[in-house]
């Protein structure tokens, strides 16, 4: 049970929900940038969670099927084909044999999920599925997907069973997971963040220009972080800065004054000032954004934060019981 | 050893907190470092994802849905980052029943100078040292893991004599060698892989120090203490797989 690459497109690359527990060795947490459109291709195929799914970016992968197979696609619209005919996304869908899985050009968003039931069939690594491209370990090889590479998937569970069964009973669902609630795929978004470590050092024209004047994303950024073009911002007077932890959605200043949002693969320890934090609950959104767009910060309180990441969560648990309810009736 | 009366906590995010344990580079906060890292290892509270050690401070990670969620082991019934603090307070208060404890001494062998070293002679010049003397000042100390970041593995070490202090390289090198031994202002460390950067390449260690396949994936952890021994072009050979100075 296998798919083949016949195109690996810009970046595709295995990822889960995260390498966590080794950060004191200096091993990155990669996994998916958008975890939400990630855990929900899961879910639709019967999968657990946090089990490995390909992380496509912008366009050009394609893929065939060796065997019948159940998937789905979630995250950004990148016009998915089936043998030429579209695939709705965000709904378990089953691939005959031999078909081809074509991504095209991202209309909407950046990042799609690709999730097939089984979960892929690839060493567990320090815990994690998630490919870490620059230590070369996790993923597929511990690279990045290409061309005629074949990557195995596993065993259907029987919550997989069931999922396939009924699709290949009733065909493509007529519903799909509302996801507007959990991710936002606009090209121009504003971001909810909170106050940085640093942030009372910054000046006050630094602290209003940050949340009135918009951040434009550069093509320099990666999985590693959004380089952002604007006005710089800079401190009231120099401090000194000892590398500490630093986590996804950290917006850190290096010294020309440029922020840069760190994204899945930052490093585990920093030492720029942190100005900003992106909330956890619009991390999801902001790795959908593409290279040019713009971006607007709102500043919230910790404790908003905290009530919106609990919020999403009770969102995802409550999808959850929604697709377990679709498939039994 | 003195008990934090009361902890610094600065909020990293909806998910995370950095505990400030003091400032500067110092052996003792960093064992008040290690303590809290080792109290919270051994006493996680629900929802704890991990903790990070850096010079004087604790990175937590956490799961804010899970300590919303859960009633286990938490005195409070605040938000998840109340029940949190609250939680590590407590533990820290235990910080001073703990021993002071030694960290493990790692050898590590370096061939110096020649190809593998090849900023060696820079630091000797700019210091006006001859090469041996260089060498001699960098194998005396017993450096001290602070924390392990930057690349996997790689060990930020205090220790280093001022007297070869050196700065930089202006043009950073776009690749070097995994094994490579450098030093940058104040700093000297080992590049486990192979990356840019900008430091004073001195030797370089057949000694791995990341070995993915292996648990813990890192030679060195935070409080443990290095020594430099040097080798020689022949045991370097020999001893690519070896483990030790003998």
């Amino acid at each position: 049970m296998s798919v083949n690459v016949l195109n690996a497109g810009l970046l595709t690359t295995v990822q889960d929900i995260g390498r966590t527990g080794s950060q004191k060795f200096g091993v990155l947490v990669s996994g998916a940038m958008d975890s939400y459109s990630m855990r929900i291709a899961n879910l639709l195929v019967g999968n657990a969670e946090r089990e490995g799914v390909l992380e496509i970016t912008l366009f050009g992968t394609k893929l065939q099927f060796e065997e019948d197979t159940l998937i789905a696609i979630t995250g950004g619209d990148l016009q998915t084909t089936i043998d030429g005919i579209p695939v709705a996304n965000w709904r378990p869908v089953l691939v005959k044999k031999g078909a081809v899985l074509k991504f095209g050009f991202a209309i909407e968003g950046c990042r799609a999920y690709l999730a097939i039931a089984g979960g892929l069939d690839i060493p567990v690594v320090m815990d994690s599925k998630s490919t870490y491209m620059v230590a070369g370990i996790g993923g597929f090889k511990g690279r990045a997907l290409q061309q005629n590479d074949q990557l195995s998937f596993g065993k259907m569970t029987e919550s997989n069973e069931k999922v396939f069964k009924l699709i290949e009973r009733e065909g493509t669902p007529d519903w799909a997971v509302p996801h507007h609630p959990l991710i936002s795929l606009e090209s121009t978004q504003t971001v909810r963040i909170i106050e940085g470590t640093e942030y009372k050092h910054f000046d006050e024209a630094s602290k209003q220009l940050l949340v009135h004047e918009p951040y434009v994303v550069t093509p320099q950024s990666n999985r590693m972080g959004l380089r952002l073009e604007g006005q710089a911002l800079s401190l009231t007077e120099k401090i000194e800065m000892l590398s500490e932890g630093v986590t996804f959605g950290t917006i850190q200043l290096p010294p020309n004054g440029k922020p840069i949002i760190l994204m899945a693969d930052r490093q585990t320890a920093g030492g720029y000032p942190k100005i900003g934090q992106v909330i956890t609950a619009d991390l999801g959104s902001l790795s959908q954004v593409k290279p040019n767009a713009k971006l607007y910060f709102k500043l919230i309180t910790h404790a908003e934060a905290e009530r919106e990441l609990i919020a999403k969560e009770e969102l995802i648990n409550q999808i959850k019981i929604g697709i377990q309810h679709k498939l039994h009736y | 050893m003195t008990v934090p009366k009361s902890l610094d906590i600065k909020v990293l995010g909806d998910s995370a907190i950095i505990i400030q344990l003091g400032e500067g580079i110092h052996p003792s906060i960093h064992q008040q470092v290690k303590n809290l890292s080792y109290l919270l290892e051994e006493y996680p509270f629900d929802g704890f994802i991990e903790s990070v050690p850096a010079y004087n401070s604790l990175a937590v990670y956490y799961s804010p849905y899970v300590v919303h969620q859960s009633k286990n082991g938490f005195q409070l019934d605040g938000t998840p980052l109340e029940k949190v603090t609250d939680y590590i307070q407590t533990l820290a208060a235990q910080i001073s029943e703990l021993p002071v404890t030694e960290g493990r001494l790692v050898e590590i062998p370096v061939l110096y100078g020649g190809e593998f070293g090849p900023d060696l002679h820079i630091v000797a010049e700019t210091h006006g040292m001859t090469i041996e003397e260089v060498i001699e000042i960098h194998t005396t100390p017993e450096y001290l893991v602070y924390m392990i970041g930057f690349a996997p593995g790689f060990p930020f070490l205090g220790g280093l004599d001022e007297r070869i202090a050196t700065p930089r390289k202006l043009t950073p090198r776009t690749s070097i060698p995994p094994g490579s031994v450098g030093i940058a202002g104040k700093q000297t460390g080992v590049y486990p892989l192979e990356t840019p950067g900008g430091w004073q390449i001195i030797g370089r260690t057949p000694t791995d120090l990341f070995m993915p396949d292996m648990s813990p994936p890192s030679l060195l952890q935070s409080g443990d203490k290095i020594k430099f021994c040097p080798m020689t072009q022949e045991e370097y050979d020999a001893q690519k797989k070896v483990k030790t100075c003998q």
